[in-house]
């Protein structure tokens, strides 16, 4: 069960023809997948279309209603692969991940796919992980596009732009024969809009009718000679098919401007999704007004790859210089335009990265720097005019309390939630690394991603998802201190097994794997996996991880509790130590606390409401006994364990407390004993509907040790000053 | 200019309910007749980290009267926001470092309690930000700045922050919106609709009552009051002893002799007031321009924090009081009533148990490797329920051991420090004040348990080797402060030892890389009390 449940938003998949739908952008895009009537959907979780599985996932009765196949695929490139059923049929399908590390993992299975062709629409639905809030190395897809000559759209990011441009990609898709990219930004997968719907579509061929009747075509095929000849028809054939379709539907937007000289000398151009920004930038730069309307001529590129040259020569033509509003880097769209004026005899400037930043994200701030810089230099006429209209903006924070906050506001970097399973396995790591010294550490992508920040520190790379064994490959042989790989349960599944695993019992490695098994996808938002543990109707979990670790041939693995920090310890002083030599497997156990909170805690409101015996833990700290050195803290970091002031009157330290989002996890004990640290902690166990025993027992116990405490009270009142 | 969005951003942390507030802000947008637009960036910073939501209201009327949609971004713009959300202060300051709180423009809606950065809560000492800093800017940022503590009231009113914020919001009056739309919202969403009113209403009026005063100023815990009777009489003379001291350091004192004697007796009360006019002696006679008494207030805290050393006694009699009881009960918020054991975690070393035996045995214990071997066999982590018969009385009986403290190893252990370091002050030549207050301020550095304990000694041990050093130095007291600071810095001592051969590079270039090099000053064996 994922952690966000969109149970009820699903419902809104159902509205018919010509009814207004509110919700988030994911939903949105659902809805325009069954408005198209795809016939089979998978794809990998991952932000910013984590949520995007989840919605299907919720909708999975609605899809079988329709006659929707949908899979939680294994990896992109399982779904990327699920895409050749619309290489032999009419099949309309979907898939989705994050990109570009999604699209580096599918990229094999895409250039098959885009070489082949398809016959039904197919179409990739991407999160464009760029910019603030991303959780990858900054890169673009539009690379993919260009190489394996697939189309890329990148619609404005609002509702109807979003969902016409689905539906229209499936068009383009069968128009030109060739696998279609829609790229949303991080922002433009959470948006909150609306638009109105159509009703949904049963797919017209489904996956029976093709099993009934196998259409087989060798020309589809990738090998030799084939592929040459696949590759004449893409651009024989295929690009200029697909130039046709974009400019007859009109999937660019040219908007005119005012019909004024100097308005009409200059342009702009950009990116779809970069629309709502760039109109607010302008608006601010007095330009545009807030329903969009742009003094200066715009061409929206809402397909980016392939550009129509038809389009750029007639928005060009006699203007002295055109603005390129686009993304990241290189700059691809900056560079095709320059080649296709070139090639015209248009001697318009194309002004790009010289006037906008030349990587990062384009900020509405950055988008009127530039732009603004843009508008002073080429024409100078309408600078006068919109800065007279808009007062000249001084910086929003003065250079004096910038230099204060910079001093004042910590950084807040992300970490494990609390109660994280895996907290007790990296603060035994950071014991272990006490006695043995720093260790070589091969990194992996998921919660665990979290260890290199602080308070852990630990890591010394991270290579991709499922590849913290295959990093550690160069150091498996070595004979020196063993190599540490951490790898997660997601990360095991998705390729870890075959590329780490299987590759260290190959090679001989003499190595150490360990993997944390939380139970879930939980980075990404709890999604189930081949292992996890909960009842699923529609999947099959409980697949062992220690099983399939041992099929593939490793003779020493061992499972470990994460929160029994002393034998997992134990486990990797001996991994690390022992004589025996090949790739050594631990186990790390521990399931997702996010998930396992979700799961218990229901269970355990409604016990205490029928009157049954609970016992609810959670841990303190005595403030009296703390010395405020928060070595704690070090080796722990849960979110609910922080500081507060000193009660004490003499101490001047914080001391260490434990707030009430504690779910008493057991982490605070374990690392007291483990690390030696303090006698402060306790636990407290609160009871729920005692029993007679419990009540009985506690009034013996309150009666002695009452007595006693008062006893020692009187004592301590004889001397008071 | 032509009407423009009203523009919103929300500040919180990963996990604190901002989507929720989102959710219910766009719902009251529509019904109020407002094309609402929200976006977010949630993922990783999901887990603990610092994320914005970002939303855009626009009257539905004026949309249809120009036949067009308006366009909304996507991000806040700086100096371009009608009202920031922050559920918590740090925050309210990155949204000002972010430029999207300017004073021409912003209502800010900020709670005024903190959730601390792991830097600032991992830090071996003081790590937290200034919020006394941060809230004077907070204020000089924003139009209007409406500040409380949003964490508080939730609680109280066993809500969520989101609730919070939302009447804060509506009290603020910053939205075109209705209250009873706010209202309306809450009851929709159907989840525990009576307490979230609750605190949407405190929050509320909260926030129409204006500002709430909030300084940020950390209160010292120290009562200024100095009584003229003791409460026993037999201590009237102790009081006396204190009450002629200079007026400054009269509560210091006060608390210190009050810590002796609960942690010993009146004997040992004594013996700290005599500690304590040694140094009065000392500052009057050496530095008597020194009208601060910053030598003496320093000493005298300093003092009642190392006699009153954590040993095992200590510990065994804090948890075994009746006060500690109800504060745990309070803590984790029992029912009155309601049953709740407690469970602690204590793990000794053999140099707690050797620390608590009479001196001679101790050392005898410490000395042999076989005894030490043995010993080892006892000092598995161990949980011990306080608030069983047995448990309890275990405990009890370790702290009624109290009387017998002089005798143990771990007392004369400390007690010889403590005459060194007063020794060492009482050493320093009239020219070196600074030297000997930053060197009663060091103490400090000793503190905790176990190897936390180990590693406070040896870095105050190595800040002992150059007192001499220093003491020879015009600025050795801000040098010493500031290799006080240098210990604080890392755990493995890496600051310390720059900032030590840095020093020994600077007066001795011969001499630089021998010094560095010196051996910390490790005692025989040191006792630190552990579980």
């Amino acid at each position: 069960m994922a952690e966000r449940s969109f149970a009820k938003e699903v419902q809104t998949l159902r509205l018919g023809e010509g009814e207004e739908f509110h919700g988030e952008g994911i939903l949105a895009v659902t809805k325009a997948l069954l408005q198209s009537g795809v016939a089979y959907v998978g794809g990998y979780q991952g932000a910013p279309v984590s949520h995007l599985m989840d919605v299907l996932a919720d909708a999975q009765s609605i899809l079988e209603e329709l006659g929707v196949h949908f899979e939680a695929s294994a990896s992109e490139a399982t779904a990327a692969a699920m895409l050749s059923a619309s290489i032999n049929y009419p099949l309309r399908g979907a898939v989705t991940w994050k990109s570009t590390v999604g699209t580096n993992v599918a990229s094999d299975a895409l250039a098959n796919l885009a070489s082949s062709g398809v016959k039904g629409g197919a179409l990739i639905i991407l999160g464009e992980d760029y910019g603030e809030g991303a959780s990858i190395m900054q890169e673009r897809t539009h690379a993919f596009a260009m190489k394996s000559q697939m189309w890329l759209l990148d619609p404005r990011p609002q509702l109807p732009a979003i969902t016409r441009m689905v539906e229209k990609a499936f068009e383009l898709s069968e128009a030109s024969n060739t696998p279609v990219m829609l790229m949303l930004r991080i922002r433009a997968c959470h948006v909150y809009g609306r638009f109105f719907t159509r009703n949904n579509r049963k797919p017209s061929f489904s996956a029976a009718d093709a099993l009934a009747a196998p259409s087989r075509d060798y020309s589809r095929i990738i090998l030799p000679p084939s592929t040459y000849a696949q590759e004449k028809e893409k651009i024989e054939k295929r690009l200029p098919a697909a130039i046709r379709f974009i400019a007859e539907t009109g999937l660019n937007e040219l908007i005119d401007g005012e019909r004024r000289a100097e308005t009409q000398a200059i342009g702009i151009v950009l990116q779809g999704g970069l629309y709502n920004n760039t109109l607010r930038a302008m608006e601010l730069l007095g330009c545009a007004d807030t329903f969009g309307n742009s003094s200066i001529p715009l061409y929206v590129l809402n397909a980016t790859y392939p550009l129509v040259p038809a389009e750029w020569v007639q928005f060009c033509s006699g203007k002295r210089a055109v603005l390129i509003v686009e993304e990241g880097q290189p700059e691809f769209i900056e560079q095709a335009a320059t080649q296709i004026l070139h090639q015209h005899d248009l001697s318009t400037r194309i002004v790009g990265k010289e006037v906008l930043p030349r990587f990062g994200e384009y900020t509405v701030d950055a988008l009127r720097k530039g732009i603004g810089a843009f508008i002073d230099q080429w024409a100078a006429q309408l600078a006068a005019g919109s800065k007279a209209a808009v007062p000249a903006r001084k910086p929003a924070v003065s250079a004096e309390a910038a230099a204060k906050l910079a001093a004042l506001v910590p950084a807040r970097p992300s970490g494990l939630c609390t109660g994280c399973p895996e907290r007790p396995f990296f603060a035994a790591m950071k014991i272990l690394q006490k006695e043995t010294g720093p260790l070589h550490i091969s990194a992996d992508i998921g919660c665990h991603s979290f260890a290199t920040l602080p308070p852990f520190n630990m890591g010394n790379s991270i290579m991709g998802y499922g590849l913290g064994a295959a990093g550690a490959s160069a150091f498996g042989t070595d004979g020196g201190k063993r190599a540490v790989s951490i790898m997660g349960d997601g990360g095991f599944w998705h390729n870890g097994l075959t590329s780490g695993i299987g590759n260290a019992v190959f090679n001989k490695h003499d190595d150490l794997t360990v993997i944390i098994d939380n139970g879930y996808a939980a980075a990404t938002g709890g999604q189930d996996i081949p292992s996890s543990r909960a009842a699923n109707e529609h999947r099959q979990g409980n697949n062992s991880i220690v099983d399939a670790v041992k099929g593939v041939g490793v003779k020493w693995v061992r499972r470990t509790h994460t929160y029994d920090m002393q034998g997992t310890l134990k486990l990797l002083r001996e991994a690390l130590s022992t004589p025996f030599r090949g790739p050594k497997v631990i186990v790390a156990d521990g399931e997702c606390m996010l998930n396992r909170q979700r799961r218990v805690k229901p269970l355990m409101r409604k016990a205490i409401k029928e009157g049954q015996r609970v016992v609810r833990e959670r841990f303190g700290v005595d403030p009296d006994t703390c010395t405020g050195d928060h070595s704690c803290i070090r080796l722990s970091g849960c979110p609910s364990l922080t500081v507060k002031e000193n009660p004490d009157p003499l101490r001047t330290d914080p001391v260490a407390h434990v707030d009430n989002s504690c779910v008493g996890c057991g982490v605070c004990g374990e690392v007291a004993h483990a690390a030696v640290l303090c006698p402060s902690f306790y636990r407290a166990e609160l009871v729920y509907n005692p029993s007679r025993w419990d009540r009985f027992a506690n009034a013996v116990r309150s009666a002695v040790i009452g007595s006693l405490q008062r006893r020692s009270e009187r004592n301590r009142l004889r001397y008071a000053l | 200019m032509a009407e423009r969005p009203i523009k919103l951003t929300i500040a919180a942390l990963g996990g604190q309910g901002g989507g929720v507030l989102a959710d219910w802000l766009i719902e009251i947008a529509e019904a109020e007749g407002y094309i609402a637009q929200s976006t977010s960036v949630p993922g990783v910073a999901q887990r603990t980290g610092a994320t914005i939501y970002y939303l855009e209201f626009f009257p539905r009327t004026l949309a249809e009267q120009a036949g067009r949609a308006p366009v909304m971004a996507l991000m806040p713009v700086p100096g371009d926001v009608d009202c920031v959300i922050a559920s918590e202060l740090a925050e309210a300051g990155r949204a000002i470092q972010r430029g999207l709180v300017t004073p021409d423009r912003t209502t800010l809606i900020a709670s005024t309690h903190r959730t601390y950065a792991i830097a600032e809560k991992s830090a071996m000492g003081r790590g937290a930000a200034d919020a006394e800093g941060l809230t004077d800017l907070v204020r000089s940022q924003a139009k209007r700045a409406v500040l409380f503590d949003m964490e508080e009231t939730a609680e109280r009113n066993h809500s969520v922050i989101s609730s919070v914020l939302l009447g804060a919001l509506c009290g603020a009056g910053v939205l075109p919106f209705r209250k009873t739309n706010f209202q309306e919202t809450i009851k929709k969403s159907g989840i525990a609709v009576a307490t979230n009113l609750a605190a949407f209403e405190d929050a509320c009026q909260r926030a129409q009552r204006g500002d709430s005063g909030f300084t940020g100023k950390v209160k010292s815990a120290l009562s200024q009051e100095v009584p003229t009777q003791a409460r026993t009489p037999v201590l009237q003379p102790l009081l006396e002893r204190i009450r002629r001291l200079p007026a400054a350091v009269q509560p210091v004192v006060l608390e210190g002799a009050r810590r002796t004697l609960d942690y010993q007796d009146p004997a040992y009360a004594d013996v700290y007031l005599d500690r304590v006019e040694r140094i009065a002696a000392l500052e009057a006679r050496l530095w008597a321009d020194a009208s601060s008494y910053a030598l003496l207030q320093a000493t005298a805290r300093s003092l009642a924090l190392w006699m009153t050393f954590e040993d095992t006694i200590r510990v065994a009699d804090l948890k075994t009081r009746g006060s500690r009881f109800a504060r745990v009960q309070d803590e984790i918020r029992a029912e009155p009533g309601q049953l709740f054991g407690i469970t602690e975690f204590v793990k000794p070393r053999v140099e707690e148990i050797a620390g608590t035996m009479p001196a001679g045995l101790g050392t005898w214990i410490l000395g042999s490797p076989r005894v030490r071997r043995w010993l080892a066999n006892f000092t598995a982590g161990r949980q011990i329920r306080t608030r069983t018969l047995s448990g309890f009385l275990m405990l009890y009986m370790l702290g009624g051991l109290k009387r017998w403290r002089r005798g143990t190893l771990r007392f004369h252990e400390e007690n010889a420090r403590i005459e060194a370091w007063l020794a060492r002050m009482e050493g320093l030549g009239a020219d070196n004040y600074l030297v000997a207050v930053e060197l009663a301020k060091a103490q400090r550095l000793v503190k905790g348990y176990g190897e936390t304990y180990e590693r406070g000694w040896r870095n105050f041990s190595t800040l002992l080797e150059q007192v001499d050093l220093l003491a020879a130095r015009s600025d050795g007291g801000t040098v010493l402060a500031r290799l006080i600071e240098a210990a604080l810095a890392d755990e493995e001592g890496v600051t310390l030892r720059r900032e030590i051969s840095a020093l020994g590079a600077a007066s001795h270039p011969a001499c630089a890389s021998e010094c560095s090099a010196q051996k910390a000053l490790m005692p025989v064996s040191s006792r630190p009390m552990v579980s």
